[in-house]
C-alpha cells in the first residue's frame, strides 16, 4: 500500500498570534512552527501501516523553505520520503490543486490529511483533494483500517459514531482518535540521524491560482479586567451586572 | 507534584546558533521528559528508587551513546547535541541524567575508544539498547581527588588476571551488567578492565541514605581475587590519562546538564514570581525578587555560550581538558546558586516536593562534587595558566 500524508506546518497552540500588514498577514517573527495536531494523529495512524502491514508511507507540504524542519520532523518520526512542493500556501483551492497534481501522478492508494489545519481552519483541503483526484472521501475520522483494497473508517457523528467502507484509492480527513494522544511518536535519535539521509524532494509548483483572498484578520477583544466584590456587597454585584456588563 | 509547564528561556537567541538537527534532538528530548519522567520523578526521589522504567525509555530516545557511531549501535551525533540531551534530561533530574552520563561517557566511550574491534561488535550495540547497563569504577575510599594513588590491583596469572581492591560512589553499581574498572598492573600502571556480574569474589552493595541523587542508584564495586579473562582488558590505552579522557567526555555532559537544572529552577521561580502575591502584588514587582531573577538568566545566559562555544571546539577535536574543567566547574556552581536563590522566591513552597526546586539543589550538591570537585576543577585551571601544579 502506497501512503501519503499531508503536513501542514503550522504555529504552534501556544504561540502568540499577531497580524502584520494592516492585519491581513499572520506574523510569524518568534512562533515556533509545529506538524499540524490533526496531521500528526494521520501521520502516526501510516506510521502503523508501515509497521504492520508494510506500507510505504511519503509526506508532502506546500510552502516554502522554512518549513522543511517540519517535514525533517515527520522523516525522524518514520516517513520515508518528502515532498515540498515549493510555493507560499495562500487558500484552500491552490493548495489543493498543488497537492492533487503530485498525489495524481504519485498513484497512492491512500491520502491522509488532517481535518483541518489549526492555523486557518479551512478544512476544505481533504474534500477538494479527493474531488480533483476523483477518489473517494471519508472526513473526521476516528478509526482506519484498510485491508486488501477495502477500508473501513470510523467517523465521529453527533451523538455517536458512523462505521464506513470505501474502496480504495481514498483520501481521509483524520483527527484525535484515529490514534491517541499517548500513541503519537517522539523521533528518537537513529530517527533523526536517519531523517538526514532519506530524500527531501522539491517541487516547483504548476502555477495553481488562489480563488479567495484575506483581507484583514481580527483577534477576538482582550479579556477585561476582573472585578472582585464583596459577598457581603451584593447589591453592587447586580449593578454592575445590570449597568456595566448589561447581562440582567 | 504540579505538572510540568517548562518553557526554556533563551535570552540571547541561542536557538540561531543551532542547526534544524540540534533542535530536532532537543525538542525530541523534553518532550520525553515531559511524557516519562516528569510524572515518576518526585515520587521516585522521595522514596530513593531508581526509576527502572525509565531505561527503556532511554535506550529508545537514543540517550545512551548518542555520539557513538551507527556502526556501533549509537546515533553518530555531534557533541551539541549529545550536550543538549544531556540539557533537557537534567532539567528533569540530574540522577537520571547521570545513569546517562555514566552509559555513554563512561562505559560506551572507553570502549569505543580504548576497546578492541570484538569488545566493541559485542558490548556497544546491547549498551545502546540498554539491554546491558554499565556501571564505571575509578574512585576508592581513599582516593578521590587522587585517582592515581589507587589500590585496586590486578596480578597477571597466565590465562586470566586476579583482580582485588574497591571501588566507591559508583553510579549504577546496584544494577549494573558490567562494570568498567581501572586498576594498577604489577609495575603500578593503570588499566581498564570489563568486570561482569557474576564473576566470583565480585560484590556490588548498594549505598544507602543519600540526600542527594536519590532518584539514582549508588554503591560499592567490591573484587575480592575476581579471574578476569585476558580478553576484558581494554588494549589501546593505558596510563591515568585513560580513564581522565573518559572523564572530559562526561565533564562536557555536565556542562551542559546543569544548565538545564538552572533553567527548571528559574523557570519554576519566574513563573511562581509572578503569580504569588503579598501586600496586594505579585512578589515579581519587588526589586529584591528582581534581582534575583534577573541575575538567574543572565549566568544561564553566559553558561550557555560557554557551553556551545565548548561543544563547538568539541565537534573540531579542538577542546582541551582544562576548557572542560572550566566550563564545568562554572555551570555546576551556577546552577547551585540559582537553585538555592529559585528556592528562596518559593519561600517555604520552595522546600515541598510539590515543586523541582529542592530536589535540583540537593541533586547540585553531588555535582558539584563528583566528577572532579569545585575546587580541583579551579587548580587544573591554575596548573594550566601558570605551569605550576597545586595539587
Amino acid at each position: 500500500m502506497k501512503i501519503l500524508v499531508c503536513i501542514s506546518h503550522v504555529p504552534d497552540t501556544t504561540s502568540k498570534i499577531n497580524f502584520t500588514e494592516g492585519d491581513s498577514k499572520f506574523d510569524t517573527n518568534g512562533v515556533q512552527f509545529v506538524i499540524n495536531p490533526n496531521d500528526e494523529f494521520g501521520l502516526t495512524r501510516a506510521m502503523w501501516f508501515k509497521e504492520k502491514q508494510g506500507a510505504s508511507v511519503d509526506i508532502i507540504n506546500v510552502g516554502g523553505p522554512e518549513t522543511e524542519p517540519t517535514l525533517r520532523k515527520a522523516l525522524a518520526i518514520g516517513a520515508d520520503t518528502a515532498i515540498r512542493i515549493n510555493t507560499i500556501p495562500t487558500d484552500g483551492f491552490q493548495v489543493a490543486k498543488e497537492l492533487a497534481k503530485v498525489a495524481g501522478e504519485g498513484n497512492y492508494d491512500l491520502i491522509i490529511c488532517g481535518r483541518e489545519s489549526i492555523d486557518y481552519n479551512g478544512g476544505m483541503v481533504p474534500g477538494l483533494l479527493a474531488g480533483m483526484l476523483k477518489a473517494n472521501f471519508i472526513n473526521t475520522c476516528i478509526g482506519l483500517e484498510v485491508e486488501g483494497v477495502k477500508a473501513t473508517a470510523i467517523r465521529e457523528i453527533d451523538g455517536g459514531k458512523e462505521t464506513l467502507t470505501a474502496s480504495l484509492p481514498l483520501v481521509i480527513g483524520g483527527q484525535k482518535g484515529i490514534v491517541e494522544e499517548s500513541d503519537l511518536k517522539i523521533p528518537n535519535m537513529r530517527g533523526i540521524m536517519q531523517a538526514r539521509k532519506k530524500p527531501l524532494n522539491v517541487v516547483e509548483p504548476s502555477g495553481a491560482e488562489a480563488a479567495t483572498k484575506a483581507v484583514k484578520f481580527e483577534k477576538p477583544a482582550p479579556k477585561g479586567d476582573v472585578k472582585l466584590i464583596d459577598p457581603e456587597n451584593l447589591d453592587q454585584l447586580i449593578d454592575l451586572l445590570h449597568n456595566e456588563a448589561k447581562v440582567i | 507534584m504540579k505538572p510540568d509547564l517548562f518553557t526554556a528561556p533563551d535570552y540571547y537567541n541561542i536557538d540561531d546558533l543551532l542547526n534544524e538537527e540540534h533542535k530536532m534532538v532537543r525538542e525530541a528530548t523534553r518532550s520525553w521528559v515531559k511524557k516519562e519522567l516528569s510524572p515518576i520523578i518526585e515520587d521516585a526521589a522521595q522514596k530513593a528508587e531508581f526509576p527502572k522504567d525509565l531505561l527503556n525509555g532511554l535506550a529508545e530516545i537514543g540517550a545512551f551513546g548518542p555520539y557513538i557511531p551507527a556502526d556501533y549501535g549509537g546515533a553518530g551525533l555531534d557533541q551539541i547535541s549529545y550536550g543538549l540531551m544531556m540539557q533537557e534530561i537534567e532539567r528533569g533530574d540530574s540522577g537520571i541524567r547521570s545513569t546517562a552520563s555514566v552509559q555513554s561517557s563512561l562505559v560506551m566511550y572507553p570502549i569505543f575508544a580504548y576497546g578492541s574491534e570484538e569488545q566493541k561488535k559485542k558490548l556497544l550495540p546491547k549498551l545502546a539498547s540498554g539491554e546491558m547497563i554499565g556501571c564505571f569504577g575509578l574512585t576508592e575510599p581513599d582516593f578521590g581527588s587522587n585517582p592515581g594513588g589507587m589500590l585496586t590491583n590486578f596480578k597477571d596469572k597466565g590465562d586470566h588476571y586476579l583482580l582485588n581492591g574497591a571501588k566507591l560512589w559508583i553510579s549504577n553499581a546496584p544494577f549494573a551488567d558490567i562494570a568498567i574498572v581501572w586498576a594498577k598492573n604489577e609495575e603500578g600502571r593503570i588499566h581498564g578492565l570489563i568486570v561482569e556480574r557474576g564473576m566470583e569474589g565480585f560484590s556490588t552493595p548498594e549505598t544507602h541514605n543519600k540526600w542527594s541523587l536519590r532518584a539514582s542508584a549508588t554503591g560499592e564495586l567490591i573484587f575480592n581475587d575476581v579471574k578476569i579473562p585476558k580478553k576484558n582488558l581494554l588494549p589501546n590505552k593505558n596510563g591515568l590519562g585513560a580513564p581522565l579522557g573518559c572523564l572530559d567526555s562526561a565533564r562536557y555532559g555536565i556542562a551542559w546538564g546543569v544548565i538545564g537544572a538552572a533553567m527548571d529552577c528559574y523557570d519554576t521561580a519566574l513563573r511562581y514570581a509572578k503569580e504569588r502575591i503579598q501586600f496586594g502584588k505579585p512578589i515579581a514587582v519587588k526589586q529584591l525578587q528582581q534581582k534575583k531573577l534577573s541575575e538567574m538568566i543572565t549566568e544561564i545566559t553566559k553558561a550557555q555560550l560557554l557551553a556551545w562555544r565548548l561543544g563547538t571546539l568539541k565537534n573540531e577535536g579542538k577542546a582541551t581538558s582544562a576548557q572542560i574543567s572550566m566550563a564545568k566547574r562554572n555551570n555546576v556552581d551556577m546552577a547551585l546558586k540559582i537553585a538555592r536563590e529559585s528556592r528562596q522566591i518559593l519561600g517555604a513552597m520552595g522546600i515541598t516536593g510539590e515543586y523541582s526546586i529542592m530536589r535540583h539543589m540537593m541533586n547540585l550538591e553531588s555535582v558539584v562534587t563528583y566528577e572532579g570537585t569545585h575546587d580541583i576543577h579551579l587548580l587544573i585551571t591554575g596548573l594550566d595558566i601558570t605551569g605550576h601544579s597545586a595539587f
